[in-house]
C-alpha cells in the first residue's frame, strides 16, 4: 500500500505519520508538500497535525487554499481513503470535506494527554479490523478540539452511522466526564458520506509502538492494509 | 476606494467558551451587572473599487469564502468610501 503524507507550512507530525507508516505499517510512503498540484500514484491520503499557517484565521482556514488540497479533494471524490488528523481533520472541516467546525476546547486550555476512544462504527476502511464498542487509548493534543455542528448535521452522522469515534472511560462510559474538549456528542471522529475520508482529533501516529505506551493506533493502519 | 470594517461573532446558537470565561472574570472583578458576554473577531480591510456596488459584492463574496466560517459564524460589515 501506497501512502502520501501532505506538508504544509506548520504541519509538524508529518515525520510520526511518515514514521508509523513506513516503520511500523510497512508502506512505501512519500511526503507531497503543499504546493503541489498533483499526489503521486497513492492508495492513501493522510493529512497530519501541526499547526498549518500557524493556526493564523482559524485552525486549518489557509490550508485549505493549498494547491495539494484540491488534489486531495478529487483523491477523496474518486473514492480512496483520506485521513485528517488533528490539525489534519480541522483542514477537513474548512475543506467542506467533512461536515461542521471545530471550537475551542471548552476549558479554553490545550489539552494533551491519553484519552479513551470507543469505535462507534466498524463498517469503513479505517475501522475494519476493529469492532464496534472497542475502545482504544490514544493520545490527543489540542487547543480547538471542539466539535461542533447542527442538530441536522448531527442527526444524519448519527443516522448515518459516520461517527467513527467518541470519547469515553477505560469502561467504555460515554459522558460530559469523559470528554475533553465539549465536542457535541462526544465526538472524537467522524466519516463523510462515502465513509472513505475519516477526521479525527486523537493521533494514531502517536500510538503506534509498544514504546509509546499504547499500539491502539496502529489498528487503523492494519485495518487500511486488510 | 473603500474602507470595509467587518466585525465577526460565533452564531447565537454556537455556545462561547472564551465569552463565558470573560464574563466569570469579569463577575469576579465585581462587574455584577454583566449578563453575557460573546468573544468576535474584527477585519479591517480596504478596497480598490470605484463602484460601491461592486465592493461590496467582493465584501461579501470574501467573507463568504475565507474570513467567516459559516457553520459557526455570522457577521456584519460596515463599508466606507475613503479618499
Amino acid at each position: 500500500m501506497k501512502a502520501a503524507v501532505i506538508v504544509f507550512p506548520g504541519s509538524n507530525c508529518d515525520t510520526d505519520c511518515f514514521h508509523a507508516l513506513r516503520d511500523v505499517a510497512r508502506m512505501s510512503v512519500e511526503y507531497v508538500w503543499h504546493k503541489e498540484r498533483n499526489l503521486p500514484r497513492t492508495d492513501l491520503v493522510v493529512l497530519p497535525g501541526g499547526f498549518s499557517y500557524g493556526d493564523y484565521l482559524r485552525t486549518g482556514a489557509v490550508a485549505r487554499f493549498s494547491p495539494a488540497m484540491e488534489a486531495v479533494a478529487k483523491h477523496a471524490a474518486e473514492g480512496r481513503p483520506v485521513i485528517g488528523i488533528c490539525n489534519g481533520f480541522q483542514i477537513l472541516l474548512e475543506a467542506g470535506l467533512l461536515p461542521g467546525a471545530m471550537l475551542r476546547n471548552k476549558t479554553l486550555t490545550f489539552v494533551c494527554r491519553h484519552v479513551w476512544l470507543r469505535v462507534e462504527d466498524a463498517a469503513n476502511p479505517f475501522c475494519r479490523k476493529m469492532r464496534q464498542g472497542q475502545k482504544l487509548c490514544i493520545p490527543i493534543a489540542h487547543g480547538e478540539g471542539n466539535y461542533y455542528c447542527d442538530d441536522e448535521t448531527l442527526k444524519k452522522l448519527r443516522d448515518e452511522s459516520r461517527i467513527a469515534f467518541r470519547y469515553c472511560s477505560e469502561d467504555g462510559e460515554v459522558s460530559e466526564a469523559f470528554n475533553p474538549n465539549g465536542s457535541r456528542d462526544h465526538i472524537a471522529g467522524i466519516l463523510n458520506e462515502k465513509r472513505n475520508v475519516l477526521g479525527m482529533m486523537p493521533h494514531p501516529e502517536r500510538a503506534s509502538e509498544s514504546i509509546l505506551a499504547s499500539e491502539d493506533g496502529r489498528q487503523i493502519w492494519e485495518s487500511l492494509l486488510s | 476606494m473603500f474602507k470595509a470594517k467587518v466585525n465577526v461573532t460565533l452564531k447565537k446558537s454556537v455556545l462561547d467558551p472564551q465569552g463565558k470565561t470573560v464574563m466569570h472574570a469579569l463577575d469576579s472583578l465585581g462587574f455584577k451587572e454583566t449578563r453575557d458576554v460573546r468573544v468576535g473577531k474584527y477585519f479591517e480591510v480596504s478596497l480598490d473599487y470605484s463602484d460601491r456596488k461592486k465592493a461590496e459584492e467582493a465584501l461579501r463574496s470574501m467573507c463568504d469564502r475565507v474570513l467567516i466560517n459559516p457553520v459557526i459564524e455570522e457577521y456584519v460589515f460596515d463599508l466606507q468610501a475613503v479618499p
